[in-house]
């Protein structure tokens, strides 16, 4: 990889209450990485991509994003920067029909930017960005209501989104759970695809196996904090994270 | 014992699917089958003052004022999401601002309307900047509470007149001019907004409506946009009290009246939500069946509300989407 630092997160905290959701996470990524976060359910995975695409405040700590400080900026400024993200609970607008959901970020400023102040067809752009995901051009899929489409389209569909905006690093809050294997052997190549173009990746995932093909890094959370770093499958062989997962060993007499 | 069960089986007509694209321009059927109800709207709009006696004239202009609300109200509601229920504060700011303007420094409508029109609108979203970020019933009642604020502060301040109003302002030339200038607006108000949200605003409002957060993550300023659409609605809404001030060539506290927030409210759930036309429609049945019923005293009011509850009984889906179905669909009963 080509060895850029492009996102850094330094002793980020957040609480909820008396919940100490993250607590001193720290880490940095790469330009061109894939970035794994895996961990127990309710380790603070989906907080922290929160905190980082501004969606929740911050305590204390930093977010940098290529050098600059992205803390506490609003989401849609952090977007335009070019860090977007896909919600674990897809987000279509169900009323839209599909490409009509892409017109929203088509015409974000940074798009617009990109294309010299003209937007020109926007409607056309969208379509090729759906085919671009896989949603076939000649079937009717792309006009129907996005509340209509099954799951595996949905997904998609919060992908696509996030391509539209030409974003630098986009973080996937978890686009295989739910889908089917062959649903998520499909999208594998997708997501090699969007790395090929020299986007950077995080992804939340469950699924460890398809995780690890794809990750270069893997960082485990638990209970809000940061357990180990690393290899993909090396990670897996910490000791904090096999208790993490699996428990600790109950001793039998 | 068998149960009969069937149900309605809907198709869209062939003539429907035709006229869906660029088809639509292929023969004169065609085209008369898109242009027909939209023209028929506007004929008959622009024939119904020939008709009409004054009496029934100066009734079509206040139902024109309401159909102007009402299409801002489904615009605000089904468009952007926020139900606002600030009719009157739109009404009152206008109407007070060319009133004004016109008593003070005696400039002729040609001018305070307008300006009107563009400062009470600004205004207006200025007012309701704060509320913004409100959403659904909460909304409502903050818009539904600035017009009370705003009576209590001139009757405290003693200003603008107070509660005698000021009395005295230009009114149009003659009933003629009343009538086609409502009218006029009413129609151009209506195309405009219909083009309006089929536009990428429109399509961004509606993204809003669903589910804002992803439009955040789009990078897309949800506030501004939301603000844009306040506008909108303000400005059509503050023409129409400028307008109403000068029609009677008097304003008064009564501008901030809350029928100017409720009426629009029953003409779009009876002309049917979201299909913007139908509140329109809804506002020029309403306004004057209300005057119809004058003769009933207070039971107007009774019979008012029969016939709002009617229609959420029995055609929740309003006047306007049932129209446009039967005009599109054919419908059958089918044993199931």
């Amino acid at each position: 990889m080509s060895g850029e630092c492009i996102l850094e997160v330094r002793k980020l905290s957040k609480a909820f209450g008396g919940v100490q959701a993250i607590r001193n996470v720290h880490f940095s990524l790469m330009e061109g990485e894939i970035l794994g976060v895996i961990g127990p359910n309710g380790s603070g995975k989906t907080t922290l991509v929160n905190l980082i695409s501004g969606f929740v405040r911050p305590d204390t700590g930093q977010v940098f994003f290529k050098g600059k400080e992205i803390t506490g900026l609003p989401p849609h400024k952090i977007a335009n920067l070019g860090l977007t993200r896909t919600f674990q609970v897809m987000r279509p607008y169900h009323t839209l029909s599909a490409f009509k959901n892409l017109i929203v970020p088509l015409n974000s400023p940074r798009v617009r930017q990109s294309r010299g102040g003209k937007l020109g067809d926007t409607d056309a752009v969208a379509i090729d960005i759906l085919d671009e995901v896989g949603f076939e051009r000649d079937a009717r899929v792309p006009f129907k209501t996005a509340g209509s489409l099954p799951l595996g389209y949905l997904k998609r569909l919060e992908l696509a989104r996030c391509i539209a905006l030409k974003p630098e690093v986009i973080i996937c809050d978890e686009v295989f759970s739910g889908l089917s294997m062959s649903e998520i052997t499909s999208m594998i190549p997708l997501l090699e695809r969007l790395r090929m173009d020299g986007i950077t990746m995080i992804m939340i995932e469950h699924r460890l196996r398809e995780l690890f093909r794809l990750a270069d890094k893997v960082i485990v959370m638990n209970f809000g904090e940061k357990i180990a770093e690393g290899i993909p499958h090396e990670v897996m062989e910490n000791e904090m994270v096999k208790k993490a997962y699996w428990g600790t060993e109950k001793k039998t007499s | 014992m068998a149960l009969k069960d069937r149900r309605k089986k809907r198709l869209d007509r062939s003539i429907k699917v035709r006229t869906g694209g660029l088809y639509a321009l292929s023969s004169w059927s065609e085209m008369g089958y898109l242009i027909a109800p939209r023209l028929g709207l506007i004929l008959i709009l622009a024939a119904l003052p020939l008709v009409l006696d004054m009496y029934w004239q100066r009734v079509l202009c206040s139902a024109g004022i309401f159909a102007l609300l009402a299409l801002g109200f489904d615009f605000l509601a089904e468009y952007a999401g926020l139900v606002c229920l600030g009719g009157a504060l739109f009404i009152g700011v206008g109407g007070y601002i060319s009133g004004l303007l016109n008593s003070t420094f005696g400039w002729p409508a040609l001018v305070t309307i307008p300006l009107a029109t563009f400062f009470g609108a600004a205004v207006c979203t200025v007012i309701l900047l704060p509320c913004l970020r409100l959403r659904g019933i909460y909304f409502a009642i903050v818009s539904f509470m600035f017009p009370l604020f705003a009576v209590f502060i001139i009757i405290a301040l003693g200003v603008f007149g107070s509660t005698e109003g000021i009395t005295g302002l230009d009114s149009f030339p003659n009933i003629w001019v009343e009538v086609y200038l409502i009218i006029g607006v009413v129609v151009v108000a209506l195309f405009a907004m219909r083009r309006l949200v089929s536009e990428d605003i429109g399509v961004i409002l509606r993204g809003i409506k669903d589910n804002d957060q992803a439009v955040r993550a789009s990078g897309i300023n949800v506030t501004a946009y939301k603000t844009r659409a306040v506008f909108i609605a303000a400005l059509i809404g503050c023409f129409g009290g400028a307008y109403l001030s000068h029609l009677y060539g008097w304003l008064g506290l009564s501008l901030f009246a809350m029928d100017f927030s409720i009426l629009p409210i029953a003409a779009t759930v009876m002309g049917g939500m979201g299909s913007l036309v139908g509140p329109v429609l809804g506002a020029f049945i309403l306004t004057p069946m209300s005057e119809a019923l004058r003769g009933f005293g207070q039971l107007r009011v009774v019979l008012y509300c029969l016939i709002l509850i009617g229609f959420m009984l029995y055609k929740p889906e309003g006047l306007m989407n049932y129209l446009q179905r039967k005009y599109e669909q054919y419908e059958h009963w089918e044993e199931v």
